[in-house]
């Protein structure tokens, strides 16, 4: 379909705003003033419309159907959410509002900081970070500042990850300054001891580690791991992507995590927006609130008040106290759970466990184990049998109106499927996504062609990446569309331009 | 209201399928000292209405933008969001979809990225633009992040005139990237380009704001070059609603480019969620932090749209990836293109005219002394009250209007003075009301 740019239309436009007749535009000085307007399209409202509405026919979200990408939580996203977030006294709040024209805001934060604290265990929250990574690498920071306060930061250096964590994880290691050490995996999905104890010592500063793992097996021996951290005075981080499994059974601070951070747009409902907006709250034990980023929310009384008399606070790692909007979502939904938040994830390892059961002889299981809220299988025996791939499995499933698991990973797994229902669907649909999965399991065998060209009917076929990153055309090229790099019509104090 | 879609049925049936006998079986792997055996201290469950009925109470509490005439910005302003924006970003299609990781069911979000890419070019004069940054402060550590590798070099130049929120963030992930960092003050309310140049010496990257957080205009080709003689990446930190009056900085020879986009399509929020962008010359394409869209074709020839350059990312280059981000601000940004589509480029010029005519005008209504007198400013401005500029404010609000920011929160020697910003939501009928209010 046309870009946006190619609709356009010179002296078409949408948007007027009131201008006042009676002031002159003052002038800018020449070497500051723009030359050449930008090639904005110039289009109606209406071709507007449409065009945005036929790009969302084109994109598939929760709304539209089953969406099983693994460790990435996609539950419906409550309606009533958007309707709160909309709210003036939300929306239209100005980040410079004075504390008392934001009580309303700061109460709502001060109580979902309570309600974290609660779900995971710990002592303080801080709602700051913009997202999971974000959340990390603020995490990290905490531990540099929690050494440097105690004159180890010469010593301590390096951060362990297991083998099978996020990308992230590594990538924040690197970004606060510190080395990484990989642990591996051992043959029940669980941090291997052996290959542990050699590398904690006193050179670490801690451990970043997802329990559930992105395995979606619980670590067995976790009270072990935490000892040995703890006995070199080391701290542990709790990568929260995986929350939804054990909100109100398992609490990360029970399970002897220092620090943790919450993806609020997995476990707490903020719609993921094609790639975000996220929230990435960090929550602490108590020795370690003083580190917090700046401000804190607190409460004196009856009122509440943004703290930044925090003298051994990291600084900030955003703007303002964090994405608000997201807040607010975050509150609604858990309100609406409340003291039964439990059977929210009980319904996600359910659902999880029911789709494994049913898969697991149609396709590899590599940890054989009950799951926690997502299972990682493999296509590899359809590979060795048939040449079926994961990646011809999650395109043949789009053919069956479903959105694909996430594949390739994690990395030690190879033709990784990994399948992460949440609670928020029925029986009826986890039944027909088993039939489609059941079905293309045949098909690898019987019509294998069917699946390698898959999939059909959508806006397009199978595109090629590597063509991609080595082109790397990033932004139209108005000058390979010669029709189109006419100047567009702007107010007679813009000079010509100087070429396309 | 919970919101299980299982019934008591359901759940029978399924642990017979999975051959247990209760839930507490499903958990059996989690070793028995660290489950947790009460419930958890949260309020019983709110239905929808009572959900709606608690989060109206509390907004209700805030004073926001419409129950005050503000002219309060210091970095979020309150610019006309028209309603083809809320409508889009509204439709589950985009609301409810992730990240397009795979692209055949993905393609209107990614399309739509490929577009917002262009614009923030096309807006800068860059040659690539990222998917988003958090907001207008972190994608100022991208750029310190970018030109740490780039140049091997480790200071960071940071004009005492860019965002007080911008320089704290920066000063936050500093230490993590092994860099430093050095501040250039300011001379009447802009950076000397001489003062620039020298500090620039050996820098990784030199930053400046355009318009800066006074509102005044930077002799900006002077200190991007400033930076470039030095070796430096030159930086610019821009409002994307200024870019249809004010020159881009890839005109006047910037590196990067960065900003904060929210006075482009997004609410004001309590401060967020926003989008930040960031957009470069083509030579640092692959240290670009983040999802980048690309241009590629299908099997059959077709024109699609892909993520691209992901040998930089996290999920492929682990630790030596160009950045650890992952979720960004899509959403946001497709508010950003939505809006700046609307406007096109003549409405995008008017509405920084519009700004800056109302702040002129403002200024001269005022009858304050202003804070930089000498200065050309955009849509913001510093005025000396003669008082404690809190204690203007206070009374100000209590005639209804809130004048603005207080400098001294930020700036020493300043606590008399408030940075007042004017917005195309602004009249003429309401500067004098801030006069009035301002007067007294």
């Amino acid at each position: 379909m046309k870009l946006v740019f190619e609709h356009s239309s010179p002296g078409a436009r949408a948007g007027r705003i009131p201008i006042p007749p009676e002031l002159s535009v003052p002038a800018v000085p020449d070497e500051l003033r723009r030359r050449r307007p930008p090639r904005l399209p110039e289009l109606p409202e209406v071709e507007l419309v449409r065009h945005f509405t036929k790009l969302t026919t084109r994109n598939f979200g929760i709304d539209t159907g089953f969406y099983p990408l693994g460790s990435c939580t996609m539950k419906y996203n409550p309606r009533v959410n958007e309707r709160v977030a909309a709210l003036p006294g939300f929306r239209d709040l100005h980040p410079h509002q004075d504390e008392d024209g934001a009580q309303g805001a700061l109460e709502l934060m001060h109580d979902l900081q309570e309600m974290l604290a609660e779900i995971t265990g710990l002592y303080a929250v801080s709602l700051q970070p913009a997202a999971g990574s974000q959340g990390e690498l603020t995490g990290l920071m905490l531990m540099r500042a929690y050494f440097a306060d105690r004159g180890e930061s010469e010593q301590r250096r390096t951060v362990i990850v297991a083998d099978t964590a996020h990308g992230t994880n590594p990538a924040s290691v690197t970004m606060a300054g510190y080395e990484l050490r990989k642990v591996a995996t051992d043959a029940r999905g669980n941090i291997d001891l052996d290959d542990l104890r050699g590398k904690v010592d006193d050179s670490t500063a801690g451990l970043m580690l997802t329990n559930p793992s992105t395995l979606g097996l619980f670590d067995e021996h976790i009270e072990e791991i935490s000892r040995i951290f703890h006995d070199v005075g080391a701290l542990l981080y709790y990568d929260g992507a995986n929350l939804n499994a054990v909100c109100g059974i398992s609490r990360p601070g029970d399970m002897g995590f220092d620090i943790v951070h919450i993806n609020l747009h997995k476990t707490f409902s903020q719609p993921h927006g094609g790639g975000g907006p996220g929230g990435g709250p960090i929550a602490v034990r108590e020795h370690l609130e003083p580190y917090l980023p700046v401000p804190a929310v607190v409460r004196e009384g009856d009122r509440f008040h943004l703290d930044y008399d925090r003298p051994k606070s990291i600084g900030k790692v955003r703007a303002f106290t964090g994405p608000f909007g997201v807040f607010v979502r975050s509150y609604a939904f858990i309100l609406g759970w409340g003291a039964e938040l439990r059977t929210m994830s009980e319904d996600a390892v359910l659902n999880a466990n029911y789709l494994l059961a049913r898969l697991k002889d149609a396709y590899d299981l590599p940890f054989d184990r009950l799951c926690m809220h997502e299972f990682v299988l493999s296509a590899r025996n359809l590979k060795k049998e048939h040449g079926i791939t994961a990646l011809d499995v999650a395109k043949r499933l789009m053919d069956y109106d479903f959105h694909p698991p996430t594949i390739y990973f994690p990395l030690i797994v190879p033709e990784a499927l990994m399948i992460e229902p949440t609670e928020t669907e029925t029986k009826g649909t986890l039944d027909a996504f088993v039939d489609a999965m059941l079905a293309i399991a045949r098909e690898a065998a019987d019509e294998p062609e069917t699946l390698k060209t898959a999939p059909h009917g959508r806006p397009v076929a199978r595109l090629d990446e590597v063509k991609a990153a080595k082109r790397a055309i990033v932004r139209y090229r108005f000058e390979d569309h010669p029709d189109l790099t006419a100047e567009p019509t702007a107010p007679a104090q813009v000079e010509a331009p100087k070429g396309a | 209201m919970t919101y299980a879609t299982l019934t008591d049925a359901d759940r029978s049936a399924m642990l017979e399928a999975i051959g247990l006998s209760s839930i507490d079986e499903l958990f059996r792997d989690i070793p028995s000292g660290v489950r947790f055996d009460r419930p958890l201290a949260l309020d019983d469950p709110l239905t929808e209405q009572e959900i709606v009925g608690r989060l109206e109470e509390l907004a209700a509490r805030n004073v926001h933008a419409g129950e005050e005439l503000s002219f309060v910005g210091a970095g979020v302003y309150d610019h006309y969001v028209p309603a083809v924006v809320d409508y889009i970003l509204q439709r589950g299609e985009f609301l409810t979809a992730y990240t397009p990781y795979q692209p055949e069911l993905s393609q209107g979000v990614l399309q739509a990225i490929f577009e917002y890419q262009t614009v923030i070019c096309e807006l800068t004069g860059m040659d690539v633009s990222n998917a988003s940054g958090y907001d207008g402060t972190t994608v100022a550590a991208d750029a310190c992040y970018i030109a740490k590798h780039a140049t091997g070099r480790s200071k960071i130049v940071l004009a005492e005139t860019i965002s007080p929120q911008v320089r704290q963030v920066v000063r936050t992930y500093a230490p993590g990237f092994g860099m430093e960092v050095v501040d250039v003050p300011h001379r009447d309310g802009v950076v000397d380009p001489e003062e620039f140049r020298a500090a620039a010496e050996g820098a990784a990257c030199a930053i400046f704001q355009q318009p800066n957080f006074f509102g005044c205009l930077e002799a900006a080709p002077q200190l991007a070059a400033a930076a470039n003689d030095a070796g430096a990446l030159s930086v610019a930190h821009v409002d994307p609603i200024s870019l249809g009056v004010l020159e881009a900085p890839g005109a006047y020879g910037c590196a990067i480019a960065i900003g904060e986009g929210q006075s482009a399509g997004n609410p004001l929020s309590f401060g967020g969620p926003h989008y930040g962008f960031i957009a470069a010359r083509e030579e640092y394409t692959r240290r670009m932090p983040g999802r980048i869209v690309g241009e590629t074709t299908d099997v059959h020839g077709k024109r699609g749209y892909v993520l691209t350059l992901q040998t930089r990312e996290q999920h492929i280059r682990r630790e030596k990836a160009t950045s650890n981000i992952t979720t960004n601000q899509t959403l946001l940004a497709l508010g950003g293109l939505i809006y700046l589509c609307w406007l096109g480029p003549e409405g995008l010029q008017e509405v920084g005219e519009t700004c800056m005519a109302l702040a002129e005008h403002a200024k001269e209504r005022l009858e304050l002394p202003l804070l930089f007198p000498e200065q050309t400013t955009f849509k913001e401005f510093g005025v000396r009250v003669g008082r404690q500029a809190q204690e203007a404010i206070k009374d100000a609000r209590a005639q209804g209007v809130n004048p603005g920011y207080p400098l001294g929160r930020d700036y020493p020697g300043m606590d008399d003075a408030i940075l007042v910003a004017v917005t195309e939501r602004r009249t003429v009928d309401d500067v004098e009301l801030l006069a009035e209010a301002l007067a007294e």
